[in-house]
């Protein structure tokens, strides 16, 4: 057998049972097809991979220590670094946490606007993540127009909150500006004006043959694999769990709209196979638009912020979740009684999708492992915090 | 020192130093590393894209450090990825220039608190151009991009390469580096 | 279920609890660190309870009782309940069973509490680092954790900082 080791790569050693060669490979922290700074130490019989152990770690910034530090309303902003791609979703789950645990009623305003902005967060992510998979299989048009599409939501957001990234928009007790009129025109016209787009990217990508071979039974993972190693979002989805923390424990607006929960079907391939994980993110894209447009509709009048004076939680301890692009995303929040909370731990979806790589990797080939990562959608900054 | 031009009915002429010639070529090429670790990367990747288009000016990325003029440290540094980040920068060749964007780059940014975040770019490889910003618009990147052209520009590359000019002051020889790889 | 029910179900195979935190917000299950695995076996096997998703494994250290949390939060998707399963290890050395042959998802929650708080787990079969770099000394979440000095030669605090002038 083979030895463990995690001495310099580049080492060709003969196994004793077999006469082959393994090669130990480096594949990151800086490759173009990592998403963020990622390594993996690849064990590989030629092309194929014995096994991907992943090397994580390398964005870990302290934030749950940080957390003790500052207050609670001043760690806000810190939430939307640890996923800078969804950042209204961080905000709202820590937010959702601190609001448990004080008590406060958020205004019916404020929280479809937080519904509007999270799925437009949602679709700018899909964006990163649609245009990311068929960059890293080859094709590098689809990213620049997903790229030009999300300058539109960027835009968006900047007349918004300010910031075209890490919007820091949700406070405790409901959101930070308020919406204009002129505003909510603006994303009905970007809202209808994207939908052809997806078609577009549909019949160009979806069922393009080329994608379709690089795609279509690579890496299936199993519903029982998914669940057990804490899958999460469309990459549960896709292995044929149905389940999403919108639907089926619903929280904020989201019981007041309708939509629909795309499931992977194997449609093409196996069920839970890397196509399957693309073609959820695709169809969830649809069920976005359809939310925003009702989200829009439904828009109440009224406050944007609850009356909050002082943020002192009695001791006590809560986990919050909400249902982000890249899954479920959890606030542990731990509260002693002062003004700064005693602990704050982040689950987050990229954790669980990165442990699983390991035990999907053997039998897979090294451009498979690419089109895995990018099909997972893990985020560094999310896992690493 | 600018090229002089003078355009005449054949054509014209255009007169300057041999350094000014280069480094019209070498400003309007300026390639940079296909390298970021956090929010930073984002904006990059917008700079590079359609609206606030990189390419026109002749910058495309280089997925290697081997072929690019200038790194751009986009995101937080952590002290795990430091030595990687000094590794790319010994791997790419003279004249080489670095870009600390963000504020996480600069100074460590909001993070500077945090005892897994090293205080800054310039703690690991020597910075040519600060830019502020959490994170920096993509028209602020493109503005630190043109200061390296600027940079560039000025630079008389004979003279450096005849050693009249000294070397940029090394934050983190080799020598200081520990047990690091 | 309830959490009580799931309480009283779960005293049925390991026993009445160290304590039993009712609220105010979430209800958390406090077992002595001995039943910790029989604890995770029971609530993912029996039928009625499910617990087959792990959200999350983490730590909480509590000097003030001396003693690390070792949280464990559980879902279930076929009976959409939840439930939050704790342990009190020491802080001197501290120990316990493993549970990553009961949720593959605990290994590498386990690697992160090893990392942070430096809880070994018993059986875990590849317990090192995770997010920190190998040769990290100390384990920062821990409320009484000192940073060292410098790391491989790079200092911890910028050396020079600006003198702020401040008017008046």
């Amino acid at each position: 057998m083979v030895a463990e080791s995690r001495e310099t790569p580049n080492q060709v050693r003969v196994t004793a049972d077999e006469g082959r060669e393994e090669l130990m490979l480096n594949m990151g922290p800086h490759h173009p097809s990592t998403h963020g700074v990622l390594r993996f130490i690849l064990h590989t019989d030629g092309e194929v991979m014995r096994k991907a152990v992943p090397d994580v770690g390398y964005l870990h910034r302290g934030i749950e220590k940080l957390a003790e530090r500052n207050t609670y309303a001043g760690f806000v902003p810190f939430t939307d670094r640890i996923n800078y791609l969804e950042p209204i979703f961080a905000n709202h789950g820590y937010v959702m946490a601190v609001e448990r645990l004080l008590g406060v009623q958020v205004p019916p305003r404020a929280e479809m606007l937080r519904v509007i902005t999270s799925e437009l967060n949602r679709l700018a992510s899909h964006y990163v993540t649609l245009g990311s998979v068929a960059m890293d299989i080859g094709a590098y048009t689809p990213f620049v127009y997903l790229l030009r599409e999300r300058e539109h939501i960027n835009d968006l957001m900047e007349a918004l909150t300010g910031q075209r990234l890490t919007f820091n928009y949700l406070r405790i007790g409901g959101v930070a500006f308020d919406a204009t009129d002129e505003w909510l025109k603006q994303v009905e016209q970007f809202v209808t004006g994207f939908e052809p787009i997806i078609d577009e990217f549909d019949s160009l990508i979806s069922g393009n043959e080329i994608f379709v071979k690089r795609l279509v039974n690579v890496a299936p993972i199993s519903a029982a694999d998914a669940v057990g190693f804490g899958l999460v979002g469309p990459n549960l989805r896709a292995s044929g769990v149905d389940w999403d923390l919108r639907r089926d424990q619903p929280y904020s607006a989201y019981p007041e709209l309708q939509f629909d929960v795309p499931l992977g079907k194997g449609k093409l391939g196996t069920l839970g196979d890397c196509h399957d994980r693309f073609l959820v993110r695709v169809l969830e894209m649809r069920q976005s638009c359809r939310i925003l447009k009702q989200a829009l509709r439904k828009l109440p009048s009224g406050d944007i912020r609850a009356k909050v004076t002082r943020i002192k939680p009695a001791a006590a301890e809560t986990y919050a979740a909400v249902e982000g692009a890249r899954g479920e995303l959890g606030y542990y929040v731990v509260a002693d009684g002062t003004d700064k909370p005693y602990r704050v731990k982040v689950r987050s979806g990229s954790f669980a999708s990165l442990s699983i790589v390991e035990h999907v990797s053997p039998g897979l080939m090294i451009a498979d492992l690419v089109a895995l990562i990018a099909t997972l959608d893990t985020l560094a900054p999310e896992m690493d915090r | 020192m600018e090229l002089q031009f003078d355009r005449g009915p054949e054509g014209g002429f255009a007169v300057g130093t041999l350094d000014a010639l280069i480094n019209l070529g070498r400003k309007h090429s300026e390639w940079y590393l296909l390298f970021g670790t956090a929010c930073c990367a984002i904006e990059l990747m917008q700079t590079g894209g359609p609206r606030t288009d990189a390419d026109r000016f002749g910058m495309v990325f280089r997925p290697t450090p081997r072929q690019a003029d200038v790194m751009i440290l986009a995101g937080t540094i952590t002290y795990k990825m430091a030595s990687r980040i000094r590794r790319l920068y010994d791997q790419m060749a003279e004249p080489k220039y670095v870009i600390a964007m963000g504020s996480c780059a600069n100074v460590g940014g909001p993070f500077y608190d945090s005892y897994a975040v090293v205080k800054g770019g310039d703690l690991i490889v020597p910075v040519d151009v600060y830019l502020a910003g959490c994170p920096p618009r993509p028209e602020a990147l493109l503005e630190g991009l043109m200061l390296i052209q600027q940079k560039m520009e000025r630079e008389p590359f004979f003279a450096k390469a005849s050693g009249k000019l000294p070397p940029p002051a090394d934050p983190w020889p080799a020598s200081a580096r520990g047990g690091a790889v | 279920m309830t959490p009580v029910e799931i309480k009283d179900r779960l005293v049925q195979v390991v026993g009445e609890p160290v304590e039993w935190q009712a609220g105010p917000a979430d209800a958390a299950f406090v077992v002595a660190p001995e039943k910790w695995y029989a604890a995770a076996l029971a609530l993912r096997d029996l039928p009625e309870l499910d617990f087959a998703f792990l959200r999350t494994l983490c730590g909480v250290d509590r000097p003030a009782a001396n003693c690390i949390e070792v949280v464990a939060h559980l879902f279930s998707y076929k009976h959409k309940h939840a439930f939050v399963l704790k342990t009190r290890v020491g802080r001197q050395a501290p120990r316990l069973a493993t549970v990553s042959s009961v949720w593959p998802a605990a290994n590498w929650h386990e690697r992160e509490t090893y990392d942070l708080f430096g809880v070994s787990f018993d059986g875990h079969p590849d317990l090192r680092r995770l997010l920190l770099p190998e040769d990290w000394v100390g384990h920062p979440l821990c409320k009484d954790y000192q940073e060292p000095p410098s790391y491989q030669g790079i200092p911890m605090m910028r050396p020079a900082r600006p003198a702020m002038e401040t008017k008046g």
